[in-house]
């Protein structure tokens, strides 16, 4: 075991070459790029034994990942923003062929405006394609998430493609100390490719990804995917717990932060989250922190919920003209509760806006005032005075001050 | 098959690969090209298909073929060919299949997607020199969705959305797309236009190029009844007098070099082609169009002018 400072980028792709993967169709994008420019280095240096081939475009991508992945090999691509928006018709269709490969996309804003930084429109758009979904908060655990992506993926009982996803700059250009497993340990945890599942091959011929008429056999395949994601639900318990045992790092599917005796939550995914000044006031903050996206944990979410005075939910995301999604999915997880508590949504961070300590602190004594009044208030984007005045500051600039 | 080439279609493989009962149009010149193809090819085959006519040749849960079948999405099939390709070179290299699970792998696209949507694809797999077939079932227009207007499709058809009106009375206004051309231009180590018609000429393509490693291109006329507006026991007439107008070239690229294959001892006027088909029946009745009819005769003469000029040793009636 080696500890290197890495960045998420470099975490991803140690994680892919431990993997020991044997194919990596690319194309490149900020903020990914590192990544795949991590793996071809290493595969013209022979320290890697696997075919990098940059192709035309990220549809063309993720159709000769899905496709080599049908042929059965082990597979790794990577993306960013507008390129798994270029991608997406194939993020149905190969998560339909029921092909195992992990993908990691690197969190960035959608166009237009086109920016550079990042927030989770891009990712939190692919979650009805039948993907998988883990989000990270650390170097580390991009890493980790890697190889335990291909076990939950190559899982027979799952077969279906899965996201690394982590934040563009602020984790993927981030240095971090980060541990390399040795190979004898990853092996032992994820053992080379060897598919049970039907692949092209002369001795077998065989039709995929194929045509079918009429409603009833597309039903059943398409809930066959539902029921083997919501699966991923069980595997990714028993996946996490030996992967604990093999390298002493625990992942839960739902991760708290000083919730044991937390009054007041705070939801949200990957790298942007803090409760010090909140804690520092006495507040009795905690913090839910979604790793697993898809399948959506929702009995963990539920019983983390329970008994809180007020929880809110900070998207990097917006559903414009909705609000935000993970509010939306949460809000659906606990409908059905009898005792649920008072849920707040919040937008912030897009496109990399940073959520300053002064903003939780607004969140907090907006989920202190909720609980005493019992009037939740509509969703609040967090937006500051200074961001404000600068923004103003540009409109002048631009002509429309 | 042992000889090559063959002389006649007495000589033709008779392994089918493609079976009958398919739901294709009664008439389908691109299924009578598919079959000669995949006679060629054989049945360690793999076929990447794209959206079109041919991608409900495999309906679950039933298949036609022989041979295997992805079919992926419109505009990346080649995208596809290079995932099954080079996974394919990885299994064998790394011993964990044995070389006789080798494949050919196949793209099979329409016109629609061969001209524009997939060429980005396509464009990339010919320049990185993918070891894979290319074949494009040419019927000159988005035919699965009910023949409307494809870059595919020549000066003075109709289609679905090039309806001959008042105002635009040729009905596509614009000339087929040079695919030929602009697949040359990558210089890929073959590249054949081939005709359901002439399945000697098709079949000793395919066994011409397969001794290339490399992309190996074909682009086939498609013969379409309810698109053209003929006579589906009629198909393989057209496809023949498309060849004996000299609205459809024969030809070859080797490494970019071209020769025709085959060349009519004389022409017949492309009328003979035009005025039988439903997609021209405009050009002739109620007025007879005679400026675009004979603009179409001019462009055959043109091509074929140019030909005699660049390709020296042209002869009547050459065969490979």
């Amino acid at each position: 075991m080696v500890r290197q400072m890495l960045t998420g980028n470099a975490s991803a792709a140690w994680g892919v070459r431990l993997a020991e993967v044997d194919y990596i169709p690319a194309f490149p994008i900020t903020p990914q790029t590192e990544i795949i420019e991590s793996l071809a280095r290493w595969i013209c240096d022979g320290e890697m034994d696997a075919r990098f081939v940059t192709v035309d475009s990220e549809h063309s991508m993720i159709t000769a990942a899905g496709a080599a992945s049908a042929t059965g090999v082990r597979v790794f691509t990577a993306t960013s923003s507008q390129g798994l928006l270029y991608s997406f018709e194939m993020l149905y269709t190969v998560a339909g062929w029921r092909v195992p490969l992990v993908m990691v996309n690197v969190s960035r804003g959608v166009s237009a405006p086109i920016t550079l930084e990042a927030d989770h429109n891009d990712i939190l758009a692919a979650r009805d394609s039948g993907f998988l979904q883990i989000h990270c908060e650390t170097c580390q655990e991009v890493l980790d998430s890697v190889l335990m992506a291909y076990r939950l993926a190559e899982d027979e009982r799952i077969l279906l493609p899965i996201f690394v996803n982590m934040d563009g700059f602020q984790l993927s250009f981030t240095r971090e100390p980060v541990e390399i497993p040795e190979i004898d340990d990853v092996r032992s945890f994820l053992p080379p490719y060897q598919p049970k599942h039907a692949i092209f091959k002369a001795s077998q011929p065989m039709a995929q990804g194929i045509a079918v008429l009429g409603g009833p056999v597309y039903s059943y395949f398409k809930y066959q995917m539902h029921l083997a994601n919501r699966k991923g639900l069980d595997v990714y318990k028993e996946i996490s717990k030996e992967f604990e045992g093999v390298f002493g790092r625990k992942y839960d599917a739902v991760e708290g932060y000083m919730t044991d005796d937390a009054e007041y939550l705070l939801i949200m995914t990957n790298s942007f989250s803090t409760l010090k000044r909140a804690r520092e006031r006495g507040i009795k903050a905690g913090l839910l922190r979604l790793r697993l996206i898809r399948p959506f944990p929702d009995d963990d979410i539920k019983n983390a919920l329970k008994g809180r005075k007020a929880v809110s939910v900070i998207d990097q995301n917006i559903s414009v003209g909705k609000g935000g999604i993970l509010y939306s999915e949460i809000a659906g997880v606990l409908y059905n509760e009898k005792d649920r508590s008072l849920l707040l949504s919040f937008i912030g961070g897009l496109g990399g806006k940073n959520i300053s300590p002064g903003e939780f602190e607004f969140i907090f004594d907006n989920m202190i005032k909720t609980s005493e009044t019992g009037t939740v208030p509509e969703t609040q984007l967090l937006y500051t005075e200074a961001e404000w005045k600068e923004m103003e500051r540009l409109k002048k600039i631009a002509g429309k001050g | 098959m042992n000889k090559m080439p063959i002389k006649s279609i007495k000589d033709l493989p008779l392994e089918e690969n493609l079976l009958p009962g398919t739901p294709m149009c009664a008439g389908c010149g691109g299924l009578l090209a598919l079959r000669h193809c995949l006679k060629a090819l054989g049945d360690k085959t793999i076929i990447v298909n794209a959206a079109g006519c041919f991608t409900l040749l495999s309906i679950y849960p039933f298949t036609p073929f022989r041979n295997s079948w992805l079919y992926t999405a419109m505009a990346s099939a080649p995208a596809g060919a290079q995932g099954v390709r080079d996974a394919l070179d990885i299994l064998i290299r790394k011993g964990r299949i044995s070389p006789d699970e080798n494949l050919k792998v196949v793209v099979l696209t329409g016109d629609g997607t061969a001209y524009d949507m997939g060429l980005s694809s396509t464009s990339g797999a010919i320049y990185r020199n993918l070891d894979f077939y290319y074949i494009c079932y040419d019927n000159e227009a988005y035919g699965n969705t009910g023949f409307q207007w494809s870059a595919g499709t020549p000066f003075g058809s109709k289609t679905a959305t090039t309806m001959p009106g008042r105002i635009a009375p040729t009905g596509a206004e614009l000339s087929k797309k040079n695919l030929f051309e602009i697949w040359r231009s990558h210089k890929p180590p073959y590249l054949a236009t081939i005709s359901p018609a002439h399945p000697v000429d098709l079949v000793n393509k395919f066994k011409k190029a397969e001794q290339f490693k490399g992309p190996k291109l074909f682009i086939s006329l498609a013969p379409c009844p309810p698109g053209w507006g003929t006579e589906p026991s009629r198909s393989a007439n057209f496809a023949k007098l498309a060849v004996d107008t000299g609205i459809w070239a024969l030809k070859e690229a080797v490494h970019g070099e071209v020769r025709h294959t085959l060349v009519p001892k004389k022409f017949k006027p492309v009328e003979e082609y035009l005025k039988e088909q439903g997609r021209f029946a405009h050009l002739f009745k109620p007025v007879r169009q005679e400026e675009t009819i004979r603009k179409i005769q001019e462009m055959v003469d043109g091509y074929w002018k140019e030909v005699k000029s660049q390709e020296s040793g042209v002869k009547s009636q050459e065969m490979i």
